[in-house]
């Protein structure tokens, strides 16, 4: 019994990939990215006053800003389109201290540290004032939701037309290989619109999350990302043979997801290794975008690097999984005689 | 309109599923495919509706609309409706909702599954959904269709059934070619093609295949050569290749041992 366990066990190449892999992963996360302390943040000093007050700050500010031209408007700015996490306004005392509080555990840290400080200054906590947990939290979590549909839900979706042999039914009807594959794609489009749209109207209305920036910016950032999910889907769909399989294969990609995307663990308290992987995932743009339009009112154009980076990731995994989808159905299409009677012919 | 498959090979991997195989399917036409597992049977069909694209060779077969097709596995949706499954099948061949309903009644009648016009499939018993999946692959009234073992798994009343509905489509006209590990059945098809190991047999009417046995087969109870020995019943037959003098009875040939001579043959490598 033990053997033939073994024997089976060796031949399921993902139960295997997934034994070594996951101690692995949880290994890396939970050593080097599971860390709630931020050593420090990004600040800028303006003000007429900016040069003293920026030489005063301790080494938890670091200073990458110092400007005595601007105002308390450019500060604002700064912080809102994330440029900075903590803007000090050096014009009298008390020093007024911009802080953004979509950044949780970077805005609790600042605020213990300014709090050492005295009355020297007063901090001004932005767009999360009472840094609430839930705030932050909800933008990061509709993206984990259309991850799980656009992963999961989509992958056992196309697989399940696999297993039923019904595949190769669609495979042979006169039907174009892409109204099939956009007729299977469009539903879970429309149920995770859906769902997203129910969801951050229950975090607006039930936790009081704000919506303080542009609809259609968050609309289309979650566009990009569902494409860019529904993608991994159709690609999973296409390396399993059964749900189990996609499950499987879902997970592995889910869990990095949502340890490492900022939604858990703060990027910044990560070690630069791990922060690099963050930066290849998806969830980590959208949590990016859902939090700065939701939370912090940002603009597009302070969007442009996740926004971007989405649609790179977009273009790259829904077209290679939806090439790979087609290649499943009937191979004879390829050759261009979807239509009219055919005659196949292959040389020798 | 005739088609079929000319010189056709397949190849998946170093493994050869078929071999410079031709099939000539007439209208109104019925051709039954056999051959133990991995004969190259499905291959054959697959290769027929455009699943499989051959090495070599070269397939004739009418637009994607004109062929009606059953997988082997069900070939309907588990979770739609008996009427639900016909209409998706039939306005994705480009018939009209009434040419649908039309069609899905007078269909669902001959198949008997009339009352379960609103069960999902998956509450089907396994013959009614292969019946289900017989009619889909004939809604649109294919000129060719090919149907991969549909009386497998199925009881044998459902199988008079489906044969009942198989002569019915090519009365009408259609070339049916249908694979069936049953030699009953293939017995009442208008020519057979025997495959093995992807190498085409016995391909004729059922009494040229019955008069082409290469050697002789005899009844006997203790084999001479068990490996060329298969069991009927209380006894065994065996064949014995041209040029060996046969021990037992000799007997005439029914269409099992035909083709169960003719694998064993190309296995001693006697041409037939």
């Amino acid at each position: 019994m033990v053997v033939k366990e073994f024997r089976e066990l060796r031949r399921d190449r993902r139960t295997v990939a997934m034994i070594v892999f996951m101690p692995l992963l949880l290994l890396v996360i939970f050593g080097y990215a599971a860390n709630f302390s931020v050593d420090s943040v990004t600040t800028a000093v303006v003000g007429p006053q900016a040069d003293q007050v920026a030489g005063m700050l301790p080494d938890f500010f670091d200073v990458t800003t110092t400007d005595t031209a601007l105002t308390e408007a450019d500060a604002h700015d700064m912080v809102q389109r994330r440029d900075v996490d903590v803007a000090f306004l050096a014009d009298g005392t008390p020093v007024t201290v911009l802080v953004d509080g979509s950044n949780l555990f970077a805005a609790q840290a600042t605020v213990s540290v300014l709090n050492k400080m005295g009355d020297q200054v007063t901090a001004d906590v932005l767009f999360n004032p009472d840094l609430e947990t839930s705030w932050v939290m909800i933008p990061a979590i509709i993206g984990l939701i259309l991850t799980f549909i656009g992963t999961i839900v989509t992958s056992i979706g196309l697989v399940r037309e696999r297993t039923a042999g019904t595949l190769e039914q669609l495979a042979v009807m006169p039907i174009r290989a892409s109204t099939v594959i956009l007729g299977k794609i469009a539903p879970y489009f429309l149920l995770a619109a859906f769902d997203m749209t129910l969801v951050t109207v229950l975090g607006v209305w039930l936790f009081g999350v704000p919506f303080n920036g542009n609809v259609a910016v968050f609309a289309l950032g979650a566009a990009i990302f569902l494409f860019v999910v529904l993608g991994l889907g159709v690609f999973i769909s296409t390396i399993s043979q059964n749900a189990g399989q996609a499950i499987q294969v879902a997970f592995m990609l889910m869990l990095p997801q949502i340890l490492l995307s900022g939604m858990i663990f703060p990027l910044d308290a990560m070690a630069a290794g791990v922060r690099w992987i963050a930066y290849g995932l998806p969830l980590t743009y959208f949590t990016m975008i859902s939090q700065g339009v939701m939370l912090r009112g940002a603009p597009i154009d302070s969007l442009w690097l996740p926004l971007g980076a989405l649609t790179v990731m977009a273009l790259l995994i829904f077209t290679g999984a939806v090439l790979r989808f087609r290649r499943d159905l009937a191979p004879s299409r390829r050759r261009g005689h979807a239509h009219g009677e055919h005659v196949e012919a292959a040389t020798r | 309109m005739t088609w079929g498959l000319t010189g056709v090979t397949v190849r998946f991997g170093v493994t050869n599923a078929l071999v410079d195989t031709t099939l000539t399917v007439e209208p109104g036409q019925v051709i039954g495919i056999v051959g133990g597992d991995g004969a190259g049977k499905t291959t054959l069909l697959r290769a027929l509706v455009g699943e499989v694209v051959p090495r070599s060779g070269s397939v004739h077969a009418p637009a994607p609309h004109r062929i009606g097709y059953l997988p082997a596995s069900s070939g309907s949706w588990a979770e739609l409706s008996v009427r639900e499954n016909l209409e998706f099948v039939g306005r994705s061949f480009g018939l009209s909702t009434s040419q649908v309903a039309a069609r899905a009644d007078e269909l669902l009648a001959r198949a008997g599954l009339d009352s379960a016009r609103d069960r999902l499939a998956r509450q089907l018993s396994g013959g009614m959904r292969r019946k289900l999946g017989f009619c889909m692959a004939t809604v649109a009234e294919p000129d060719l269709l090919v149907l991969d073992e549909p009386s497998t798994g199925v009881d044998p009343v459902s199988r008079v059934e489906l044969w009942r509905l198989v002569s019915l489509a090519a009365a009408g006209g259609a070339g049916v070619v249908m694979s069936t590990t049953y030699l009953d059945e293939a017995e009442r098809c208008g020519h057979l093609m025997v495959l093995d190991e992807g190498h085409v047999l016995l391909s004729a009417p059922p009494e040229e295949a019955l008069a082409s046995l290469v050697g002789t087969v005899v009844t006997t109870t203790d084999p001479v050569h068990p490996e060329r020995a298969w069991r009927r019943g209380r006894t065994h037959h065996e064949w014995w290749p041209p040029g060996e003098r046969p021990v037992g009875s000799t007997i005439t040939p029914d269409l099992e041992d035909v083709v169960i001579a003719a694998s064993l043959a190309r296995r001693a490598g006697v041409a037939a």
